[in-house]
């Protein structure tokens, strides 16, 4: 297997030109229209709205002012499937169209999907969706098919400002946790790494550098694997049936010796 | 989403709306018709067996609704069969830690056993002379390995779907474990509800129908019991409840658990003329709650 791959994404230098959305679409021939309409969404310079079948990156932009508007802050961040090491999507997915790669990604097979939507819902980061072209689950896909052929990711390539940077999970830790000290260097105390070790489901392959909480970002504060309701659903569930069970035999099984005894 | 109460706020949609409730619906009582019809034979008497023929040959159309409702709403419904077998390899596709993977075998193993149970029913309700079919129902070995293994997938397809949306990170749905324990235990007692409002719209008066009113009480019972603790192991996320389908949960559970649980512990009103009000209630609360139950993740949006 080749050496992990992700992306390591820095807010503080995004200028939110949206190079990346736009490099994304093109690379991925994935339509420009959002749900069939090409709208305002009145939030900020975001009209892209979330992430979804169609849309595999979405800067983000956050405002953060007073209510007189004379201090604040213009975060942006450009937001992409985190292709976590232990992912809910592929986790839940009944036909195994969700594979792991070598480069250690997750990606949606299209031929192999049939749109149940189970990952959708899996997915604690509400990253995938249905595209509507193909009526199948898609997401980032790290750009499988340019790593193959030794490419670096089109989003990354085309960033402006290094906000995304492409390279080796680990290589990426090492810059990300120096960029870190660089900001607290600076005086900014709040800035921390989302997903960067393996507290978070096993680590994120596209993990993140923050200055704010995660919320303020639309990112889930303590994401979790679907499947940790699993064993005590099943056992819940079982432990109905007993019930069920007993409460049905007893009432059917009583009547009728109640009734053998009066013959 | 700053205040959110669970990490499941920020998840996305998955789209399942009212096809879902069909199926979730249509999956108790089917799975729930079964299974009691199936207790009917093995543990009750020869008087019984109509009832429990009834519930057999009310199984099968519905499940084989289902069938169509769970390939209609899938985004490819050419592509259903990759539930069964993996496209790529051509082997057999199978999670035995993916409810929904393990639901679509259950359907279709439950179908085998259902179609088997509906075919001694049919016959025996139409007189044929078809010997062998009266074999495949209790009591007689042949009947019982149809019957044992027939309520034993029932159970499975009332309760997976339960489990099913506990698995899936969404709002509420997977904020608790025991959506599985009230699917199951709602889908037995809707589906006894159906059986009794079957039995009286055919003017049966068999003595399993006062064995049915007590499992009702029973599990209407149990079921308050469970809503209780579920609610209080959603935690913070209780507020998700806070809206339109909150208003449509507390209504689904006064219409279809409180009010006929009233009705038959006072036993006057319920008594014979009763009962088939009762049944309606139930039946319609259980369709209400299962609704709010879907729709409520949808307003727990980021």
């Amino acid at each position: 297997m080749a050496e992990p791959m992700g992306f390591f994404t820095d807010p503080t230098v995004c200028i939110g030109c949206k190079a990346c959305e736009v490099a994304c679409k093109q690379w991925n021939q994935l339509p420009a229209l959002d749900d069939e309409r090409s709208t305002m969404s009145g939030d900020s310079y975001d009209n892209t709205r979330k992430l979804d079948g169609t849309h595999w990156r979405h800067v983000k932009f956050v405002e953060q002012f007073d209510e007189d508007r004379r201090d604040g802050r213009w975060t942006m961040l450009s937001d992409v499937c985190k292709h976590c090491v232990q992912a809910g999507c592929l986790e839940v997915c009944p036909t195994g169209a969700i594979i792991r790669t070598e480069f250690d990604t997750v990606v949606i097979q299209s031929d192999s999907c049939n749109g149940c939507k189970a990952c959708i819902a899996a997915c604690p980061f509400g990253v995938i969706d249905i595209n509507p072209v193909s009526n199948t689950a898609q997401k980032c896909t790290l750009c499988y098919d340019r790593l193959q052929v030794g490419m670096e990711p089109a989003c990354s390539q085309a960033c402006p400002t290094d906000s995304i940077v492409f390279g080796p999970v680990r290589e990426l830790r090492e810059r990300a946790a120096r960029r870190v000290d660089q900001l607290h260097a600076a005086g900014e105390k709040r800035a921390v790494l989302y997903g960067a070790d393996d507290k978070m489901l096993g680590g994120l392959n596209a993990f993140f550098l923050l200055v704010d909480k995660p919320e303020v970002y639309g990112l889930p504060p303590d994401p979790k694997m679907p499947s940790r309701n699993l064993a005590p659903g099943a056992l819940f569930t079982m432990l109905g049936a007993l019930v069920v069970g007993l409460v049905s035999l007893f009432n059917f099984r009583d009547r009728r010796a109640g009734e053998a005894d009066r013959d | 989403m700053i205040d959110a109460p669970s990490s499941t706020w920020f998840t996305a949609s998955p789209h399942w709306h009212w096809l879902i409730v069909v199926h979730f619906m249509l999956s108790a009582l089917a799975g729930g018709t079964y299974f009691l019809s199936a207790m009917i034979d093995l543990a009750g008497r020869e008087s019984d067996r109509r009832v429990a023929r009834l519930g057999y040959l009310i199984t099968l159309p519905l499940l084989a609704v289902i069938g169509v409702v769970l390939i209609v709403d899938l985004g490819r419904p050419d592509r259903f069969w990759h539930l069964f077998i993996e496209n790529h390899t051509l082997r057999p596709m199978f999670k035995y830690w993916v409810p929904m993977s393990i639901g679509s075998w259950a359907v279709t193993a439950f179908g085998f056993f259902a179609l088997l149970s509906f075919v001694a029913a049919f016959a025996e309700q139409r007189h044929l002379d078809w010997k062998f079919t009266r074999r495949l129902r209790p009591p007689g070995w042949l009947g019982t390995l149809v019957a044992v293994p027939g309520a034993f997938f029932a159970l499975v397809i009332t309760g997976y779907t339960g489990v099913m949306i506990s698995v899936l990170n969404r709002p509420i749905w997977s904020d608790t474990p025991l959506f599985g324990l009230l699917f199951l235990v709602s889908a037995v007692t809707m589906a006894g509800a159906l059986l009794v409002l079957g039995a009286r719209w055919l003017g049966w008066q068999s003595p399993a129908m006062a064995a049915l009113q007590r499992i009702l009480t029973w599990l209407l019972g149990v079921q308050i019991l469970v809503l209780i603790v579920l609610f209080v192991s959603l935690g913070p996320a209780v507020r998700g409840w806070l809206n339109v389908w909150g208003i449509a949960l507390a209504i689904g559970i006064a219409i279809g658990i409180v009010l006929p649980l009233i009705a038959a512990r006072r036993r006057g009103p319920l008594g014979e003329s009763g009962l088939p009000v009762a049944a309606a209630l139930i039946l319609a609360g259980g369709l209400i709650v299962r609704t709010a139950i879907v729709f409520v993740p949808e307003v727990n949006a980021p």
